[in-house]
């Protein structure tokens, strides 16, 4: 099929960028989106031309590296995946498509489709993590038993890939679905229990110092969230935070 | 000059690495405050040794090439990780974590090392549940286990399709915690470009910061690399886009010997090419073949006719399928080691009963799990197990529950739905056993230069088991390194910070720049991928699941003709100074050029078939293994480590003498 691409086009942080038109032939329905990308980029190339920029790794939607707003969408119109697992068969012969960044405050654009999420990284490290030690010596793994269903929403929790899908899709730029998954995940664990109530509000400040919005509750996050991560982990984390504040 | 002493410790095999860890030399905790470690790479390996030497009290600078430390490729791993905890009851124990490795590698890894692994195990996973990984749990609460390939017990424990992304994260909050406590510098978007080498000693890198194009120069006391392995020489893999052979081969080439370049794991249940547009291949899990059966037509007319698409695979009968692993394997059946699985696949697809266009699939089946599992379903909740929709809905369900993640990622690419037909599946590259080479210490040839995980070659043999990866990694960097490296930085108490003004670091960083300056510059007219294509191509054809003599000195001489052609036409837009990933690939690309030659010259002077390593000159003539990969112990029972001497054809072999003392050597059969 043959295609029309709006692109978003940036040289650094600084440029002002613009939308750029290209069109792209004979793409098979069996590709991946990135691969119709590389594609273009191969003609670019040989054409002398700068290749578009855009992160990308496993490519198998697990990494998070990838991002992309395609169509006005965070990972495009499938449900479920990201823009690496996306394939063109979600699009008809003759169509129109855009390809913008990741648009937020607290991503800024470092080049084309390229944007910069160390401060996901930052709420990371001010709380999202259990203070053990390596050494050999912690306890037996089946010491504690764990109820499966806890166990279970922990997993769920746990299977963000910290894309930014979310704060991508949201009207307030908002990360509380990110960082509601990290703090579920410990809230639902015993090991997580002794740390809960710096984790959440160390965090829950990190990312308001980021330029994170306020959560709007709309639910577009979970709907554009490609590993389908729970809104009901927000309303954990609001839960949380507020036990936390009472004891804090 | 480096020497190729494996420092492997006296005395009996279970007690070697206690006896070690008893008398080797420490570093004091005011003492550590004064040394600084540079990890490179921050997957499963690199992750957890820079956690955990900060930790310890060492001063960590880590590196990542990706965003973020969390997106390292390990993040891919999906079935599990092996330990010796036999919480299943089934006879499992240290002793046959380490047997099973041991074979399973076809006799071609180092005994004590492997013990060490096995021993290492259980400490793994007691220290991730302590870090909150949500491990598979049963309705007891306590953890679960499956099954993976060459192994006749359960000892792999899981998080659904996701293992390695949990155990990454687990790792990466580990690290997390230690970068807000400032024990650890985060260098996140930088490429190591070179190692730098003072007096004999690793004393740093330079780096080039991936977002402004800065060179930069980094110095420490010891150099640790976990940077991966080198599928992606093969062009298509189940390796990341970025995952790259550059931090290895650097290390080769300024005096680290490279061992076993030719073992490499061609993974049986990956999801088939489907045209040339094709980026990168997608694995789905060994884990599979716990439930799955794998199985191609018997009649060569039902394959035509399933190609012709006029014949569904639902629709052959069951006796005229050839579940040919069931068949020629009684005893591990769909459970064999890849590397039995990935031939036997070839030997049916070359023989013209491969099931779709390209000749090049055959069936991953779960019908027979789906009922199976539905039936027993049915009985606990006390309904009608005769009731086939029934039994089918409840059985999928548990199927889901199992593998739910790896079903929707088949059904997005292949747009097929395999609850309701067979999925369709073919071998391709997925790790590499081969890598730098280590002695017990993990030390590389040169003094203070570490090769760590994936990156090093010391524990798989000729070919690794599933589910061991994430164990060897973790071993590496949580419990084997953070121990070792303090034996040798024990020296260095009174050393003081190293200074990156010295005349060794002024030569790298004007190399680096040079080849920098050579790429965008560089008058050419074709891009990167061109040349990584052709070169994958070679390589698949000709040093891939099937190798023979005339084809590896062809591809040799090949490679190096893309090599030549490569610096005269390669064309890399953009500047030097900018975000350029056309430049980075180019770097990439060029060591892959020259590590794929050694490759093929490794894989031509190892005439015997070990492992992933087939050579078609070495089968069996006769008996009851006929056709099977036939092993040289009188002559090949060493690793093979080659020291860089220029071109890569050039390079010169030295043996370690591989020594089994506690382990009989046998024919590998799992029949």
């Amino acid at each position: 099929m043959n295609l029309k691409l709006k692109i978003w086009r940036q040289k650094n942080a600084n440029d002002k960028g613009k939308m750029v038109d290209y069109n792209i032939n004979d793409v098979s329905p069996d590709m991946s989106f990135l691969e119709m990308l590389d594609v273009l980029n191969e003609q670019l190339i040989t054409g002398g031309d700068e290749p578009v920029a855009f992160d990308h790794d496993c490519r198998e939607g697990i990494c998070g590296m990838c991002s992309l707003y395609i169509n006005g969408e965070a990972h495009g119109p499938d449900r479920g995946v990201t823009t690496c697992q996306l394939h063109m068969r979600k699009f008809k012969d003759g169509d129109t498509i855009y390809i913008e960044p990741f648009r937020a405050k607290a991503f800024p654009v470092i080049k084309d489709l390229v944007v910069d999420r160390s401060s996901f990284d930052r709420i990371q490290l001010a709380g999202g993590f259990i203070s053990v030690n390596t050494s050999g010596n912690t306890q037996d793994a089946n010491a504690i038993p764990i109820n499966k269903d806890s166990a279970d929403k922990a997993f769920d929790a746990a299977t963000c890939i910290g894309c930014g899908a979310c704060v991508a899709s949201c009207k307030n730029s908002s990360a509380m679905l990110f960082v509601s998954a990290k703090v579920s995940q410990y809230a639902l664990l015993p090991q997580g229990e002794v740390e809960a109530v710096d984790r959440v509000l160390n965090m829950v400040k990190q990312m308001d110092e980021e330029g994170f919005g306020n959560c709007t509750n709309t639910g577009a996050c979970e709907v554009e969230c490609p590993k389908g991560i729970s809104l009901e982990n927000i309303a954990r984390m609001n839960s949380e935070f507020l036990k936390a504040s009472l004891k804090g | 000059m480096a020497t190729l002493d494996s420092k492997i410790p006296k005395g009996p095999l279970k007690d070697k690495w206690t006896n070690h860890k008893n008398k080797i030399n420490l570093v004091n905790p005011a003492n550590k405050r004064l040394i600084d470690v540079i990890v490179v790479g921050t997957g499963l390996a690199g992750g957890s040794a820079a956690a955990t030497l900060a930790e310890l009290g060492y001063n960590v600078k880590a590196f990542c090439f990706q965003d973020s430390p969390r997106r390292a490729h390990s993040i891919a791993a999906q079935g599990g990780i092996n330990a010796a905890k036999n919480y299943q009851g089934d006879g499992d124990s240290t002793y046959r974590l380490f047997y099973d490795t041991v074979k399973g590698g076809d006799y071609r890894s180092r005994e004590a090392n492997v013990y060490r692994l096995a021993e290492v195990s259980t400490n793994i996973i007691d220290q991730c549940v302590a870090q909150g990984v949500p491990f598979a749990r049963d309705y007891g609460g306590l953890l679960d286990n499956r099954s993976f390939g060459g192994v006749l017990v359960s000892r792999t424990f899981y998080a659904k399709g996701q293992t390695g992304q949990q155990l990454l994260l687990g790792a990466y909050s580990a690290m997390n915690r230690q970068i807000g406590r400032g024990k650890i510098k985060m260098y996140n978007r930088h490429e190591m470009m070179d190692v730098v080498i003072i007096d004999g000693k690793a004393r740093g890198i330079i780096t080039r910061n991936l977002v402004t194009g800065e060179i930069e120069r980094h110095s420490a006391h010891a150099v640790v690399v976990g940077s991966g392995g080198y599928g992606n020489v093969f062009f298509l893999s189940t390796n990341a886009m970025g995952s790259n052979t550059s931090a290895a081969w650097k290390m080769h080439k300024r005096g680290a010997y490279f061992a076993n370049p030719c073992y490499t794991q061609i993974h049986p249940t990956c999801i088939p090419v489907s045209g040339d547009h094709q980026s990168k291949l997608t694995l789905m899990s060994e884990s599979l073949r716990n439930d799955g059966r794998i199985w191609v037509p018997k009649k060569i007319e039902d394959v035509e006719a399933i190609r012709a698409g006029q014949l569904k695979p639902t629709e052959i009968a069951e006796e005229d399928r050839d579940y040919y692993l069931e068949r020629r394997y009684p005893a591990f059946g769909n459970l064999v080691p890849r590397d039995v699985a990935s031939r036997a696949a070839k030997e049916r697809c070359d023989a013209g009963f491969g099931v779709n266009t390209t000749g090049e699939a055959v069936y991953l089946d779960f019908a027979s799990a789906i009922q199976r599992y539905g039936k027993e379903q049915a009985t606990i909740k006390g309904l009608n197990t005769n009731d086939a929709a029934l039994v089918k809905k409840l059985g999928q369900e548990v199927v889901k529950n199992k593998y739910g993640n790896l079903f929707q990622m088949y059904e997005k690419i292949v747009d097929q739905n395999p609850y309701e037909t067979p999925m369709m599946i073919y071998p391709a590259v997925h790790y590499t056993m081969g890598g730098v080479w280590v002695d017990y210490n993990l030390m590389t040839s040169v003094p203070g230069l570490y090769a760590i995980g994936e990156a090093n070659f010391s524990d798989h043999g000729a070919n690794r088991l599933g589910a061991s990866a994430l164990m060897q990694g973790l071993a590496d960097g949580y419990f084997v390194l953070p121990y070792t490296i303090g034996d040798y930085l024990a020296n260095d108490i009174r050393t003081g910070p190293i200074s990156t003004q010295t005349a060794e670091f002024e030569e790298a960083e004007k190399s680096v720049k040079e080849r920098i300056e050579f790429f965008v510059n560089n008058n050419g007219n074709k891009s990167v991928d061109y040349f990584h294509k052709r070169l994958g191509k070679i390589m698949w054809n000709q040093v891939g699941m099937s190798r023979n003599e005339q084809g590896l000195k062809s591809a040799m001489a090949e490679i190096k003709k893309i090599r030549e052609e490569f610096w005269k036409e390669v064309k890399v837009p953009g500047g030097a100074n900018e975000f350029n990933e056309e430049l980075a690939k180019a770097g990439r690309v060029a060591d892959f050029l020259e590590l794929g030659e050694l490759f093929a010259k490794d894989a031509l002077h190892r005439t015997e078939s070990c492992g992933g390593h087939f050579r078609e000159e070495s089968v069996e003539l006769d008996g009851p293994q006929k056709g099977e990969a036939k092993r040289d112990d009188d002559n090949f029972t060493y690793v093979a480590a080659w020291e860089y001497k220029g071109e890569p054809s050039d390079a010169v072999l030295h043996k370690e003498d591989l020594e089994f003392n506690d382990i009989e050597l046998k024919q590998r059969s799992y029949k």
